[in-house]
């Protein structure tokens, strides 16, 4: 406000006179202005101007303090502000995610000291950069209301004194009367914690620990066992091998890691600067699943029937090698024909199974010991240790605690009374037991049973380290101090051991005695930890310590219990791990429980697939309830693609006791697993459906599955591509000028991005990111069932071919940012419109909602507030926010830099237009160039397989115009001239042309 | 004065100059019937059945609509249009007809008028409550503001601001125009003194001077002629709205005169539909008689076979584009999921008014009135068939969808119809139904007793 006229003194007295009366008083501008009232002071002191500035500055005040009712928003500064946080600016800090078998190195971005924003870790060879949407989604069940705030006894509130005391006092009187308890925890894959707890048995040598996963890969590892005599989940090359065959194995979803598989899986899909092989996978399952989906070749079968056809595609693989083969009956030509295909490919394909039976483990090693697919393709060496439980021991703990020779349980992050076949029977047991005490950090069917509840950090308040494969470590730190009064697992086992030490000081201790000596690059430990903190990952050379020597020689018993093994003729059932949800464990999650899935594009619910064929059968259609055995009622999808006499269910639904958003969702269906040879498998046969004759409403955001030859996905076949990269990109658009707009011209930068639909798996990771990244509200169940789903970006499925074995194709769709933007012209207010950058925008403060832009948006990507989902309406009463999602605690998860929109306003993807303005904002501040790959959109960053990519279009020597100048790329709709500045590159499929 | 034998008599019953004031003012001065207070009580009920509802969609928000991501526009602009296109039936009549001098309007001229504000009133609603944020409404006028905020003249949804405002003001002023000497006239015959001063407001100190018909007369004829291209210009700028889309089925260059011919035919069968009626209860039958009805249903006969052609070329240059986006889009709504609106459209705005060749159908009442009613909901579920079968299948089939009103739409809807019907019916308590002056004007050449040579 300082724009006073400069000051003319009339004489030296008046001049000192001034200068000493500013000196008395350092007057505030304001207070000044007042001064115009003064007739003796008014000279020069202030102005008119002033005192008009005052005037209009109170009636502004006035007018908006008297006629707006906003809330009144809470904003306390810092008074001392902290080390590293410059608000407005984000912090990044290397973690790891692990849950459920999951794993994933990750970075944690936060703002103003709140983590909001989890990005893959490029850094880690494992993952390199790759994401899930159930990592991406984790950051929210940080801030899930139903967490557990404190410790608890009886459901009450205890102190954490009192819990400790109660608990150490109830160990060691167990330990006095030989009282045995039982520890059961997931797979532990952290050294350290796995060190502490060896020393935590050591104290209580009356305790038992037994790990639990429950999405086993109990099979593998005994197979493992006896084919090698060392136990571990080998490492799948995918990127080596040029023949895939999978036996019913989701890799790309479910089975091992995923997001490490993805990314290896596409890198020899990819066909990109010259590149002119990519790998063949055949697929042999009962249900669609979605790594059969991106098969080239797939074949159906019932889930009982994998034993033997791999024993027929082990002994045909034995003919071929021209060993003495068994008499298992005649091969079926498929199998014949697979094992001609395999043995041309020996040593450079890989076989696989997802089955969680030994039999078909074992024969899967054999086939891959056959074919010389071991250090290949498969390394024996640099072992998957997610996964480490054996289910028998739970099967044993079970029976343990039937003769009641178990006396205490203490449940750590797992919910068998849930996801165990037998879990109600497990509950019973934990009900009626003296001492048992779970450690959750949120409430679940087992933990509701505990006597004790031990509250536990939330991942992203933990310390931890993790050693996902053999040598990989990669480390957890907290990014925010914890949310309530809880306390990670690992101080709880310190202070029950009566150690007074914290974790981090334990973990430091074993990294510097058991990690660091291991490496020579760092003199000191402190440099050492401190880089590897930040790093996420140390990962040291892994030298083959033992050259993997098969020593399963005699398979002629294998062979005769596969020959004994039949199938069932009726029905099978088939349980899976949800594509979305995985067993259930992040359940309560709404981001994820609004991601569709990714074939039946049905979210909020699971449901039974069924063969069109047993639906004609039955009488029944999409959204009809079925009876399963008269156990449980299911509504059915007709899902293309799934087996004739086989049905499947997803698993990780149906959960009784979590937060509001996940309770009673769908049916749980684990009790369909059954136990065969020690292991738990997923299939039971001779199941009788009934109809019902009821309907019940599925939310599916997707109901139109074909393209109706539309080209919309281009595809072609290998070797047509190989003769003419142009293949199945004949017809292009060509004129350059067509509107009655002048093309714009873009001087600097050209924002375009590129979807590579060879490498898209359609898994859904980067909806959840850009959920994330730009608020993007949950409208829940019912919402989504009208059409009203808001996702700036979505991944659409089309089916070809045949209904009972179809092809399919994902397509991510947001924004195309057009150039000859369809929703641009039609806005009356201009609410939407182009910059400069290429970017079309949208001025949410402006828009009226007319709806017109979405309307005439051939792409249908714009959104629609339809209801006040965010709280962000100045009419009370009208939230419709199904997931407490505007619930303060939910709320700390928004970006800031992203606005919320309010009710009657369109959204759309506006390719992360806050980190474009971040990254252009940082090259400026160092006076350089943006430099291309620098800025990354959520989806791109958080795409396992890199099939997006973002870039200046402007930038010929960029990563995005070099892909884009290929022949394969094409742009969607564009004879309808809108000029888009995303592209697709067309899927490649190798099969052979004139098979199909 | 000799008049053609083909000519029927537009006043028949021997009318003197001060009959046609009585029985034309009757239904003002005398007491409303218990048929009147059963009407206006039902639209009442209606209008805020309507205002209930456009409340919830103001408070709760569009959701309350049966729209999704695909389908943006369902019943909101359906009624918008259909009511749009209603009200050019009472221009062209006013209007066009002035101006080629026919002299058969006199008697339908002033009801029609009248109608057409109602229905730009209730079509004007549409746009308003349909935005999502319908209180920043005022967006879209170009006013100079502090917020460095301008229109978007690209826009055919601004077009439709400037077309339907002008549109009203229009119809406003040449309605009232016309009604001043017979407010004149209502002002000398009322009796008590609040009434009196009322009219004597209204009529703008009328008193039938020569200087003052002039006057009139002139005004009329300029009014005449800036509502006259707006007959045209309107519907072709709300067809516009569609017109300039992408949208398979919306991107058709035939829409501003199919829309055009389509709101003709449909204004002129809801006029049918008003004056058969108004005519019985009002006693007006030797002012609109059945050959009125029937000049208007060959109006019906022409615009209705213009909309036929239009249908026909669409579903023509479909195939003939061999743009296939197009093809399917014309095959969807012919044989998709909405087929049944599609052939509702069909029989009701192409084979059902044909029957109108027909002379004796064409002069029966009853049957004009049935027709009158099946042409207003063909053309509804023609602008019905236009936005919801085109928008609902569109390019890309991931996103296809399926729309179905919510109460709340069908509500306001019903709003729109009781606010439509209470302002006719307080309408007609009012002021004339017919234009008292104007009629008197063809008494000396179109009245029965002056025709000597037409064998009665």
């Amino acid at each position: 406000m300082d724009c006073n006229q400069k000051k003319y003194w009339t004489e030296i007295r008046k001049k000192e006179q001034d200068q000493k009366s500013d000196k008395d008083l350092q007057r505030k501008n304001w207070e000044k202005a007042l001064d115009v009232f003064d007739d003796e002071l008014n000279q020069g002191k202030s102005n008119r101007r002033d005192f008009l500035k005052l005037c209009g500055f109170s009636l502004a005040l006035g007018g908006v303090l008297s006629s707006c009712e906003n809330p009144v928003q809470k904003a306390i500064p810092y008074l001392i502000q902290p080390e590293e946080i410059i608000p407005g600016k984000a912090n990044y800090y290397a973690s790891s995610y692990a849950k459920g078998g999951e794993y994933c190195s990750i970075l944690v971005k936060t703002r103003e000291g709140r983590p909001i924003k989890i990005e893959g870790n490029e850094l880690s060879t494992i993952t390199r950069g790759g994401t899930s949407a159930r990592v991406q989604a984790s950051v929210l069940d940080l801030y899930d209301t139903s967490r557990y705030r404190n410790a608890l006894k009886n459901g009450k509130e205890i102190s954490w004194e009192k819990l400790d005391a109660e608990v150490i006092s109830h160990l060691k009187q167990m330990k006095k009367d030989k009282e045995k308890i039982a520890l059961i925890t997931p797979s532990i894959y952290s050294p350290s914690t796995r060190q502490l707890l060896k020393s935590f048995l050591r104290k209580y040598n009356n305790i038992e620990w037994i790990q639990y996963d429950s999405q086993s890969a109990s099979a593998m590892l005994r197979a493992n066992k006896i084919c090698f005599e060392k136990e571990g989940i080998s490492d799948y090359r995918f990127d080596n091998a040029d023949l895939i065959v999978s036996f019913d194995s989701d890799f790309l979803s479910t089975h091992l890691l995923p997001v490490e598989n993805i990314r290896l899986y596409a890198q020899n899909r990819k066909l990109n600067y010259g590149k002119k092989k990519m790998s063949r996978h055949i697929q042999f399952e009962s249900r669609l699943s979605l790594t059969g989906s991106n098969a080239d070749e797939r074949h159906l079968i019932k889930p009982s029937e994998l034993p033997k056809l791999l024993g027929y595609l082990y002994n045909e693989i034995r003919r071929e090698k021209n060993k003495k083969t068994y008499i298992l009956g005649i091969a079926p030509a498929h199998i014949k024909k697979l094992a001609k295909e395999l043995w041309q490919m020996r040593e450079k394909s890989l076989v696989l199974a997802g089955a969680n039976d030994l039999d078909v483990q074992l024969l899967v090693n054999l086939i891959n010991h056959e074919l010389g697919n071991y250090s290949r393709t498969i390394d024996k060496d640099r072992t998957l240790q997610v996964k480490q439980a054996k289910d028998s021991e739970f099967e044993s703990l079970l029976a343990d605690l039937k003769t009641k020779q178990i006396k205490g349980v203490i449940c750590y992050d797992i919910n068998p009374v849930y996801d165990y076949y037998k879990g109600e029977e497990f509950g019973k047991y934990l009900e009626k037991l003296r001492f048992s005490l779970a450690i959750n950090d949120t409430p679940n069917e087992t933990s509701l049973l505990a006597k004790y509840v031990a509250a536990d950090h939330h991942y992203l308040e933990s310390w931890n380290d993790l050693e996902a494969r053999t040598k990989s470590y990669s480390l957890m730190q907290p990014v925010i101090r914890p949310l309530f009064n809880t306390r990670q697992f690992q101080n709880s086992l310190l202070k029950w051991m009566g150690q007074d030490l914290d974790f981090l000081a334990y973990m430091k201790n074993y990294w510097k005695r058991k990690i660091f000596p291991s490496q020579n690059q760092y003199k000191d430990f402190i440099a050492f930890w401190k880089t590897s903190l930040q790093k996420g990952v140390y990962e040291p050379p892994l030298i083959a310590s033992l050259h993997s020597t098969f020593r399963m020689k005699n398979t002629d018993q294998l062979m005769r219990r596969v020959l004994r093994r039949s199938r069932y003729d009726g029905v099978e059932l088939q349980v899976y791990p949800s594509n979305v949800l995985l067993d259930g464990k992040m359940a309560n999650n709404p981001w994820l429980q609004e991601l569709p899935d990714p074939l039946s594009k049905i979210c909020w619910d699971n449901y039974l697939n069924i063969s069109a064929k047993q639906a004609k059968e039955l009488d029944v259609e999409t959204g009809d309830v079925i009876e399963i055995n008269k156990q449980i009622k299911l509504p059915v999808y007709i899902a293309p693609g799934q087996a004739y006499n086989t049905v499947s269910v997803a698993l990780g639904y149906g959960r009784k006791e979590c937060g509001k958003v996940g309770k009673d969702i769908g049916q749980n269906v684990s009790t369909f697993i059954r136990l065969h040879h020690k292991n738990r498998i997923d299939y039971t046969g001779n199941v009788h459906l009934y109809k019902t004759g009821e309907k019940y409403p599925l939310a599916m955001t997707q109901t139109h599955p074909s393209m109706e030859g539309r080209p919309i996905v281009k595809e072609a076949n290998l070797d047509e591509w190989q003769k003419d990269e142009k293949a199945g990109n004949h017809s292009h658009h060509h004129y350059e000028n067509a509107g009655i707009y002048k093309k714009p011209k873009f001087p600097n930068h050209h924002w375009g991005m590129l979807v590579d639909l060879n490498s898209c798996v359609g898994c859904g990771a980067c909806s959840i990111a850009c959920q994330a990244e730009n608020n993007i509200p949950v409208v829940g169940k019912k919402e989504v069932g009208r059409g009203h789903e808001m996702a700036w970006i979505r991944i659409d499925r089309y089916f070809s071919g045949k209904e009972e074995n179809p092809e399919v194709v994902f397509q991510p769709v947001m924004c195309q940012h057009c150039d000859n933007a369809p929703c641009e012209n039609v806005c009356p207010v201009a609410a939407t419109n182009h910059n400069s950058e290429g970017l079309n925008q949208m001025a949410y403060n402006r828009c009226i909602g007319t709806r017109y832009c979405g309307n005439n948006c051939p792409y249908k990507v714009r959104r629609f507030n339809w209801y006040d989902y965010t709280k962000a309406d100045s009419i009370p009463h009208n939230l419709h926010d199904p997931a407490d999602m505007t619930v303060d605690l939910k709320r700390m998860v928004l970006n800031p830099d992203v606005t919320i929109r309010a009710k009657g306003v369109i959204e759309k993807c506006s390719m992360c237009v806050q980190r474009i303005q971040e990254g252009k904002l940082n090259a400026k501040l160092e006076n350089r160039k943006l430099r291309d790959g620098e800025i990354r959109t959520a989806c791109q960053q958080a795409c396992p397989a890199g099939a997006i990519v973002f870039g200046d279009l402007n930038d010929k020597e960029g990563i995005l115009s070099r892909m884009n100048e290929q022949k394969r790329n094409y742009h969607l709709l564009e004879e309808i001239h809108t000029l888009p500045s995303v592209s697709y590159l067309t899927k490649i499929r190798n099969q052979k042309s004139n098979q199909s | 004065m000799y008049v053609s034998p083909i000519r029927e008599p537009l006043i028949t019953g021997k009318k003197t100059y001060k009959k046609i004031t009585d029985e034309i003012s009757a239904p003002i001065e005398g007491k409303a019937g218990k048929a009147w207070y059963l009407g206006i009580t039902l639209t009442l009920a209606a209008l805020f059945l309507g205002l209930a509802m456009m409340g919830i969609t103001i408070w709760e928000g569009i959701g309350t609509w049966g729209l999704n991501k695909t389908i943006g526009w369902g019943w909101g602009i359906t009624n918008f249009v259909w009511w749009v296109g209603i009200g050019h039936a009472g221009t062209f009549i006013s209007a066009i007809l002035l101006l080629f001098r026919q002299k058969w309007r006199t008697s339908i001229n002033r009801s029609a008028e009248a109608m057409t504000l109602f229905a730009v009133m209730c079509a004007g609603l549409f746009p308003l409550i349909h935005m999502g944020r319908p209180l920043l409404a005022f967006f879209v006028f170009p006013y100079p503001n502090t917020r460095d905020l301008w229109v978007n003249f690209n826009s055919p949804l601004l077009w439709d601001v400037f077309a339907i405002s002008t549109y009203f003001t229009v119809s406003l002023l040449f309605w009232y125009v016309g009604l001043i000497p017979d407010i004149g006239t209502i002002r000398d015959r009322v009796k008590s003194k609040m009434k009196k001063w009322i009219y004597g407001f209204l009529s703008f100190g009328w008193t039938g001077s020569a200087k003052h018909w002039q006057r009139h007369e002139s005004i009329s004829l300029i009014l005449a002629g800036l509502a006259a291209p707006l007959v045209l210009s309107v519907h072709s700028i709300v067809s516009t709205d569609f017109a300039t889309s992408v949208i398979p089925g919306w991107h058709t260059t035939i829409f501003p005169p199919y829309f055009v011919a389509g709101a003709i035919f449909s204004g002129f069968a809801m006029v049918q539909t008003l004056l058969i009626i108004t005519r019985k209860v009002l006693n007006l039958e030797n002012y609109i008689t059945v050959g009125h009805i029937e000049s208007m249903n060959k109006v019906i006969i022409a615009t209705g076979s213009i909309v036929g052609i239009a249908y026909i070329t669409e579903l023509f240059i479909a195939w003939y584009s061999g743009v296939e986006y197009e093809q399917y889009a014309f095959l969807n709504r012919a044989t998709g999921p909405y087929w049944w609106a599609y052939w509702i459209m069909m029989t009701c705005n192409v084979i059902s008014p044909q029957l109108m060749w027909f002379k004796k159908l064409r002069r029966n009442l009853i049957f004009t009135f049935v027709l009158s009613i099946f042409i207003n909901i063909g053309m509804w579920f023609e602008r019905f068939v236009i936005i919801v079968t085109s928008l609902h299948r569109d390019y890309l089939p991931s996103s296809w969808s399926m729309y179905e009103p919510t109460m709340v739409e069908v509500g306001i809807f019903i709003g729109t119809l009781g606010l439509f019907f209470t302002m006719f019916l307080l309408f007609i308590r009012v002021f004339p139904v017919i234009a008292i002056a104007e009629v008197k004007s063809v008494l000396k050449s179109s009245g029965d007793q002056n025709q000597k040579t037409k064998k009665s």
